[in-house]
């Protein structure tokens, strides 16, 4: 099971300002591992989704090629303090997270 | 035309419910289309492919669209990139590193108030240019900038 998001996302005016960190181990299938040989099967998150206040503001579809643990920062305008932010991941082996943080 | 037949084709002849649900979403554009990750943008060996594949061929460049990315990235497995478009309408960003294996690294659909802002890590196999893809009110942009990488970041 994956390990929990970090969500931080805070007011700057009129807009929120959102940062994400996901556990994730973002392989890439390009590699071999070095004891056996064999490569190591691509595991990455292939889509995320973001919802504030209920209303999708973000959906992303993703590479391998985004780096290990990835990070995702992002600005919305019009969001209020205090609305919900809802960040959903999926990677390419069916794994998933959801989790979820206040705008402070 | 061509290429939309041969990838439906291909769907119908796999086996499983992603094959038929991607022929399915070929069929009828925008609506289960929009929710399969797209497979065949991400396989793209060339970034000219790449870009096709997100709707962005013979896009225009714009100097509107800001790229912050170290000048040298000593560490190719974590290159920050922030992407902004000063594009008023901005709907879509994609980040493509164009020496990868496979270019597109990220497509961005924004929404509901989203700026036209994103800040990611990508990783980069080696010294190339990160071209960011920008579609807005209907019309594609591009900006590139060049990165040099001492140690590539993704294996081999």
């Amino acid at each position: 099971m994956a390990e929990p998001m970090k969500i931080r996302a805070q007011m700057q005016g009129d807009t929120a300002d959102i940062k994400v960190l996901m556990n994730h181990i973002m392989e890439t299938g390009l590699r071999k591992d070095a004891k056996t040989g064999q490569m190591i099967p691509a595991h990455f998150i292939q889509q995320v989704n973001v919802t504030v206040g209920g209303k999708v503001v973000l959906d992303a579809q993703w590479g391998y090629a985004v780096a290990k643990n990835p990070f995702l920062g992002f600005k919305v305008k019009g969001a209020k303090a205090g609305d919900k932010v809802v960040v959903n991941w999926v990677d390419n082996k069916g794994d998933k997270r959801t989790d979820e943080a206040a705008i402070g | 035309m061509n290429q939309l037949r041969r990838t439906f084709l291909k769907g119908t002849g796999a086996a499983g419910t992603v094959a038929v649900a991607i022929a399915a979403g070929l069929l009828k554009p925008g609506q289960v289309l929009a929710a399969e990750w797209n497979k065949s943008a991400f396989e793209a060996k060339n970034a000219a492919d790449a870009l096709k594949g997100v709707g962005a061929a013979g896009a225009a460049k714009s100097a509107d669209i800001m790229i912050k990315a170290p000048d040298i990235a000593e560490n190719g497995a974590v290159v920050p990139v922030e992407v902004t478009s000063k594009i008023p309408g901005t709907t879509e960003i994609s980040i493509l590193s164009e020496q990868n294996v496979n270019p597109l690294i990220a497509e961005f659909t924004l929404s509901n108030g989203a700026e036209g802002y994103v800040s990611t890590r990508i990783k980069m196999a080696k010294t190339s240019n990160v071209t960011v893809a920008v579609k807005a009110g209907g019309k594609t942009y591009i900006a590139s900038k060049e990165v040099k990488v001492t140690i590539g970041g993704c294996g081999g």
